[in-house]
């Protein structure tokens, strides 16, 4: 028989269960977002059935009709207009976001002070903690009137002050991101730029920049979602009109706007437009998840190996 | 007009009698066939409130290999770094005293260090090739030194030069990440030398690589210096005796101990401590 050196039992029966329980509180806590999620898409995908199986509404006008009004008669059930006040406001905020913010992770990242980047990053974050209904006034009671000024036959409620306004609200999003991507690029990457002879300007934009692309991209995207799900703010700028327009200064209506229009009206539960809540719900969903996934993949994908 | 007419100028600038002539005109102005391309007067470099380097003088020679011994922290780094102004980056360092390359202090107020790094390239302690593929790597500086014509011809001479073309011609395309740690170094060589600077500075170039490795970066270097000035920091005092004409020995505290040639270094040098740093008894 061998000697047990002292290295058997170090615990008591007793620990081991107390050690067993904090295992499983913890796991039931992680559980509970998970359930949470998974009851979303239940939910959704329940009611949007539900809203399929009225007689007058079919998959195809859904998707491909382009006239939205399943309350109010003639009613019709294209969901392509709030699809495309979503998309008018997602790509137009791309274009205030993006640049700005990357122009902005470019500075923290290669031309700040350290004492600057110390209090400009945070001031940056504190942007993306404002409640997004403050955002929405501040559009219709500051940028709309200043849109109205330049553009007289602008309405109260427009494409373009909801785009700006989401457009500022996902900067951080983008410059926190990329500049978390840019300043794990390795200081040797930019030696070796420096000693052959490259200005600032290029070591930030053709080593700094590619080298942190996928971390950078992943941002947009991740920011982007954000945009697409954005609620409050655009329902106060943007208005209530589902259309399908070229016009920015016009009002639209996004998919969130229409869900909490719905959701604030008098509308009977079960009835045709409370169902179609369902639907769009799922639809904005899916749309998101799609986002997430894309960002994913690319920062698996497409991340930079440094030794 | 006038980017065309400097263009076809640094193009008939960079043909291979170029540096023939700048050499005749260099030896024309001094009897000396030796002229100094670095000297330091009374160099000194300070990090923040500490010296790292005690008023150094020193002359290197032109297309020669000039090594830079001694233990840890004793500021041969930091002299190497102060030649292509590379300490600029370096924001608690401060620099006095002058150093000229061909006789024009790089310390001067005119001076643009990104033109200076133009003349002096510089390979580091641990490869560091691009995210790029192998021949992006290398046609990196010509790009932005705006020596972009011929880019093909440029790259493949430097890849040959730096020994390495053989082992990478049929995957150009490949990213430099992917290859050895020896086979990175030779493209940072590579990268280096193809925008055809004066001088190389090398900062233990070998130290990351295994023996092999090593003895092929040692070979370039010799190779190297028949057109560049080649200055190179190195731990491995057999190295530094096999492959330099020159050896520096900084001791503890950036004091620069002894230079001369470097077989009178090892076989007959004269400062106590010196012979006590290359006969292995510190360091």
């Amino acid at each position: 028989m061998s000697v047990d050196p002292g290295i058997t039992a170090a615990t008591s029966a007793v620990e081991d269960r107390k050690n067993d329980l904090v295992r499983y509180v913890f796991a039931s806590c992680a559980l509970v977002t998970v359930l949470t999620t998974a009851a979303i898409v239940l939910v959704l995908l329940e009611g949007a059935v539900a809203f399929f199986r009225f007689p007058d509404v079919t998959v195809l006008e859904y998707l491909r009709g382009t006239e939205w009004s399943p309350v109010i008669r003639p009613r019709s059930y294209g969901v392509l207009p709030l699809i495309w006040g979503t998309l008018v406001i997602t790509v137009g905020s791309a274009l205030v976001a993006i640049p700005v913010g990357t122009a902005t992770a470019i500075y923290l990242s290669e031309y700040a002070d350290p004492d600057v980047r110390k209090y400009l990053k945070p001031t940056l974050e504190v942007l993306a903690g404002i409640p997004t209904i403050v955002y929405g006034f501040f559009a219709l009671s500051f940028i709309t009137p200043i849109i109205q000024r330049l553009f007289p036959q602008t309405g109260t409620f427009n494409a373009a002050a909801g785009a700006i306004v989401v457009g500022v609200m996902i900067i951080p999003m983008v410059s926190s991101l990329s500049e978390d991507a840019m300043s794990a690029v390795p200081d040797s990457l930019r030696n070796a730029a420096y000693g052959l002879g490259a200005t600032k300007v290029e070591v930030s934009t053709r080593v700094v920049l590619p080298a942190a692309l996928s971390g950078i991209v992943a941002s947009y995207i991740l920011a982007l979602s954000r945009a697409i799900g954005e609620t409050m703010a655009v329902t106060l700028a943007v208005g209530m009109t589902p259309r399908i327009t070229a016009n920015p200064l016009e009002s639209m209506q996004t998919m969130t706007a229409y869900m909490v229009q719905i959701g604030i009206s008098d509308v009977s539960v079960g009835s045709i437009g409370y169902q179609s809540l369902f639907a769009v719900g799922l639809t904005l969903f899916a749309m998101t998840l799609a986002m997430n996934l894309i960002s994913l993949w690319i920062r698996s994908r497409y991340r930079e190996e440094y030794q | 007009m006038e980017t065309d007419r400097a263009r076809l100028a640094s193009r008939g600038g960079e043909d291979p009698d170029r540096r023939t002539a700048s050499d005749r005109d260099r030896r024309s102005g001094t009897p000396r066939a030796e002229e100094p391309v670095i000297e330091s007067r009374d160099l000194s470099v300070f990090y923040g409130e500490e010296q790292a380097l005690q008023g150094i003088d020193m002359s290197i020679p032109e297309r020669r290999v000039t090594a830079l011994i001694g233990p840890s922290g004793c500021g041969k780094s930091t002299f190497l770094r102060s030649i292509n102004r590379m300490n600029d980056l370096i924001d608690v360092a401060r620099v006095e005293g002058e150093l000229y390359f061909h006789g024009k202090n790089v310390y001067d107020d005119d001076v643009d260090p990104v033109a200076l790094r133009r003349k002096i390239g510089m390979v580091f302690q641990k490869p560091n090739p691009f995210p790029k593929s192998i021949f992006d790597n290398v046609a990196y500086g010509l790009r932005v030194q705006g020596k972009d014509d011929d880019v093909e011809r440029k790259v493949r001479t430097a890849l040959e030069r730096a020994a390495l073309l053989d082992e990478v011609e049929d995957r150009l395309d490949e990213s430099g990440l992917d290859l050895s740690g020896g086979q990175q170094q030779r493209l940072c060589i590579a990268r280096a030398i193809a925008p055809d600077p004066e001088v190389i500075l090398m900062d233990e170039p070998a130290s990351a690589l295994d023996p092999v490795a090593t003895s092929q970066i040692e070979d370039l270097v010799e190779e190297l210096a028949r057109e560049y000035t080649v200055v190179i920091v190195t731990h491995n005092m057999q190295q530094a005796a096999r492959i330099s004409d020159k050896t520096a020995v900084f001791l503890t505290g950036g004091y620069l101990a002894e230079f001369d040639d470097t077989s009178k270094i090892f076989e007959n040098p004269q400062n106590q401590r010196v012979e006590d740093y290359i006969t292995g008894k510190f360091g």
